[in-house]
């Protein structure tokens, strides 16, 4: 396949960024998007030109560092898979492919494709966490039946990567389906029901300084998830919210 | 240099740990304050021991090249944790974890660590219950097990198919905990690249910032090492792009030793390469050999036919299969343990039966599955057993809801449907047993140095058992290190805070700059990849799943021609001082051109074949591997002497009192 690459190149996070076209030639269908880049940078630095940056990792779609934002979308046309996971086979012979970053004002570029999202790892520091102790000395695991809807509940939630896919689909550059996800899987357990209400206020608290935008129901996250975490958590943690502000 | 003391305590096993915590030294919660430990790396080891060591009350400075701690590739583990608490009253006990582990290992690892292991695997579950990690469950409400290879109980614990995510992300939420008080100071995106001695103790690393490329000083009373395996060793590895041995080799540089370098786990299901352009393998979870039978066909024509696209393997009558592992395990069949599998899948394939274009895949089918469980199911609901669309229709549904996202996983990648057609698959590098030598409390032999999960070597011997690297990774975090550093921090009370201005802190960073400064301005012709890729295809071709004297002292001659020339020939686009991936990289290959000289060099000294390290030259006359337990029941510890070719073997004699060596077997 031909490929024209339309990608934004960015020297650092002080720097003026501009979309930049690459052409490629001779990429097969069962590349990933990331190994097509690879070739791209190959050829790049044959030619003196600075490789393009791109956050990634395990290239299985689980660490959630991929964050490209490709033809208008959050990792790419294919549903519930990151970018490493998209392949090649998804695009025709002779397309056009933008690439860009993920875009918010709390998520910085770094360079290029690479952006700053430790916005979210300061609104777990905020309250992502069950105050208990790691040292070994808690009750027998069984002591405690958890209902099995519950936790399958809770499972699902705890599924979120963190790529913040959801705050770069969103118009607001909202990170309710992050925040709300953390919040839903501790309120569905017992273990984390004992802080739900200082951990909802703070962790929503943390997200405002932060800078993300209000949520208006569009529903953009929940499309664009690589892990399909639903909205119903967001509705669980405006409940969450209002029951511990109506507490505090 | 002493000779090797593993410091493993007197006493019967079972009484050893409880004997030995009782007896080291505690550090009082005052003088903890006084007391900083950097921790490199944020996986389940690093991860869990950072956020302990926090609770405890030192100081914490951890370290990840990630952006995130909660990226460690960890995340990755898909199948589950085992703990013997024998909540399915199958007759499991901490012994026979103890003693499945150390038969599965190919009685190459230490009984003590391993006793340890199996003993404080209960509390692991009771913790990351405790934190909120939501395993599976059953209907009752309580926690649901599943069986792994190589045992005959239920012990393995599991959140779907992600288990390292849930648990990881318990310890990430751990850290999170401390780094909100204060207790850790978190450095994402930093590369630890040198180890720093003061007086031959461990007092502190050089980092890069890896986005301004800023080298950093940073100084502490002991440093732990949780910088993960070496798999990227061999280029194509189930491992993560980023993942490295750079922490782990600048300490053995630096004294310590580099223990088992050639004992490496070959995952039997992974998905097969498709190209030369291929980055990275996917593992395909263990527990599909539950359900899948994996064959090739009988015939060479047939086999040939399915490569060129001129049969369908669905075509292929069933007297025209070969279910090798069936054949030759009758007693444990597809479920034989990983390194057994692998070798056979690719005997089978260097005879010519491989079933994809490269010729090295075979096949793991789900068919017999489907109609086995759709005849379960029409029973149960009272429909017809005979009517064969019916029964794979409901077949079909069950194993979705078994191995759903892992058949997704698969079509994505291969664009085939396995419901419809049979999986293949091809071993892959996974895993890496061997690692920094430590003692019990696994301190390395730099006094002040430690190296946790699998960094280290200390547990699975030759062979790691399925679902008992997330155990070890946190049970060394928890509950093993944040004791055992105690007795090590206990002369320290008095030292006070360690200066990053002095002498040795000055010259380890001028080395690492300059290195830095050697790659950027070499201003070679090629790429960092293209000596990765050559280096990965040295190590598989001739260290890989089948070893043998001649191409052991090829690969040795040849990984050091590579090295070489990656330094007069290699290309770092980029300046030092900017987010530079080219150069990251270029410095993490530079030790991989160096671990894979000794990795050889160890291979080609065991002349036994154990677990995962199959030598040509030791095999029975059916072709399975043969131990020699007369010569090598030892630990190959190696020293740095200047260059991977010269390292100076010390033995560890392993002495086995709890547990009879034996031939492993699984037919």
């Amino acid at each position: 396949m031909k490929l024209t690459l339309i990608i934004w190149r960015q020297q650092n996070a002080s720097a003026k960024g501009g979309m930049q076209t690459y052409t490629l030639d001779d990429v097969s269908p069962d590349m990933s998007f990331l190994e097509m880049m690879d070739v791209l940078n190959e050829q790049l630095m044959g030619q003196g030109i600075d490789p393009v940056a791109f956050d990634h990792d395990c290239r299985e779609g689980i660490c959630g560092s991929c964050s490209m934002f490709i033809n208008g979308e959050a990792h790419g046309p294919d549903r519930l898979i990151t970018t490493c996971q998209l392949h090649m086979r998804k695009f025709k012979d002779g397309d056009t492919i933008h690439i860009e970053p993920f875009r918010a004002k709390p998520f910085p570029v770094i360079k290029d494709l690479v952006v700053d999202r430790t916005a979210f790892d300061r609104i777990q520091h905020a309250g992502g966490f069950v105050s208990v102790n790691t040292s070994g000395n808690t009750q027998d695991a069984n002591s405690l039946p958890i209902e099995k809807q519950a936790a399958d509940k809770a499972f699902d939630a705890a599924a979120c990567i963190g790529c913040g896919a959801c705050v770069a689909s969103c118009k607001n550059a909202s990170a309710m389906l992050f925040v709300s996800a953390k919040v839903s899987q501790y309120a569905l357990l017992p273990q984390g029901q004992v802080e739900a209400t200082d951990r909802v206020l703070n962790m929503v608290k943390q997200m405002d300084e932060e800078g993300f935008g209000n949520c208006t129901n569009t529903g953009a996250c929940e499309v664009e998830c690589p892990k399909g975490i639903s909205l119903e958590n967001i509705a669980r943690m405006n409940r969450e919210y209002l029951t511990a502000n109506l507490k505090g | 240099m002493a000779p090797l003391d593993a410091k493993i305590p007197q006493g019967p096993i079972a009484d050893k740990w409880t004997n030995h915590k009782n007896n080291i030294r505690l550090v009082s919660p005052a003088n903890k304050r006084q007391i900083d430990v950097i921790v490199v790396g944020t996986g389940l080891a690093g991860g869990s021991a950072a956020a302990t060591l926090a609770e405890l009350g030192y100081n914490v400075k951890a370290f990840c090249y990630q952006d995130s701690p909660r990226r460690a590739h960890s995340i990755a583990a898909q199948g589950g944790i085992n703990a013997a608490k024998n909540y399915q009253g199958d007759g499991d006990s901490i012994y026979r974890l103890f003693y499945d582990t150390v038969k599965g290992g190919d009685y190459r690892s230490r009984e003590a660590n391993v006793y340890r292991l199996a003993e404080v695997s209960s509390n692991i579950i009771d913790q990351c219950v405790a934190q909120g990690v939501p395993f599976a469950r059953d209907y009752g409400g309580l926690l649901d097990n599943r069986s792994f290879g190589g045992v005959l109980v239920s012990r393995t614990f599991y959140a779907k198919g992600q288990t390292g995510q849930q648990l990881l992300l318990g310890a990430y939420s751990a850290m999170n905990r401390q780094i909100g008080r204060g207790k850790i100071k978190m450095y994402n995106r930093h590369e630890m690249l040198d180890l720093v001695k003061v007086e031959g103790k461990a007092r502190g690393i050089i980092t890069r910032n890896l986005v301004t490329g800023a080298i950093e000083r940073h100084a502490a009373h002991a440093v732990v090492i949780a910088s993960g395996g070496y798999g990227n060793l061999f280029y194509l590895s189930t491992n993560a792009m980023g993942s490295n041995v750079t922490a782990a080799w600048k300490i053995h540089k630096q004294g310590a030793h580099f223990a088992n370098p050639c004992f490496t786990q070959i995952h039997p299901t992974c998905i097969p390469v498709s190209g030369e352009h291929q980055s990275k393998l996917t593992l395909m979870s263990e527990s599909l050999r539950n359900d899948g039978r994996i064959w090739v066909p009988k015939k060479k024509a047939d086999a040939q036919a399915i490569r060129e696209g001129k049969r369908k393997p669905i075509d292929l009558a069933e007297e025209d299969r070969d279910y090798y592992l069936e054949r030759r395990y009758p007693a444990f069949g597809n479920l034989v343990p990983r390194d057994v599998a692998s070798r056979a899948a690719k005997e089978r394939c260097d005879e010519g039966y491989g079933v994809n274009k490269t010729g090295e895949a075979v096949f793991l089918d789900f068919a017999d599955a489907i109609v086995r469980y759709g005849k379960e199911k029409a029973h149960v609901k009272g429909l017809d057993e005979n009517d064969m669309d019916l029964v794979r229709k409901l077949g079909k549904e069950i194993i979705k809801a078994k191995y759903g996202n892992l058949f997704q996983m698969y079509e994505k990648i291969v664009d085939q449907n396995p419901y419809e057609t049979p999986m293949m698959i091809y071993p892959a590098v996974h895993y890496t047993m061997g690692g920094v030598w430590v003692d019990y409390n696994l301190m390395t032999s730099i006094p002040g140095c430690f190296a946790i999960g699998e960094a280290n070597f200390s547990d699975h011997g030759a062979n790691r058992l399925g679902a008992s690297a997330l155990m070890q990774g946190l049970a060394d975090g928890y509950f093993v290190l944040p004791y055992t550093i105690g007795d090590y921090l206990a002369d320290d009370i008095r030292t006070g805070a360690i200066s990053t201005e002095t002498a040795e802190f000055e010259a380890a960073e001028k080395n690492v700059r300059a290195q830095i400064d050697a790659l950027i301005s070499n201003k070679g012709t090629k790429t960092v990849d293209y000596f990765h890729r050559k280096l990965g295809k040295i190590i598989w071709n001739k260290c890989g799943m089948s070893r043998n004297e001649k191409e052991l002292k090829e690969a040795m001659k040849e990984v050091k021609a590579l090295r070489e020339a990656f330094y007069k020939e290699v290309f770092v686009p980029g300046t030092p001082d900017s987010f530079n991936e080219s150069l990251a990289k270029a410095l993490r290959v530079a030790d991989f051109l160096e671990l894979g000289e000794l990795f050889a060099k160890d291979a080609l000294q065991r002349t036994e074949s154990c677990g995962g390290h199959f030598r040509e030259e030791s095999q029975s006359p059916e072709g399975e591997a043969l131990r020699d337990d007369e010569n090598f029941t030892y630990v190959s510890a190696w020293e740095y002497k200047g260059e991977p070719s010269k390292a100076k073997l010390h033995q560890e004699q392993l002495n086995y009192e709890n547990i009879e060596l034996k031939t492993r077997s699984y037919k």
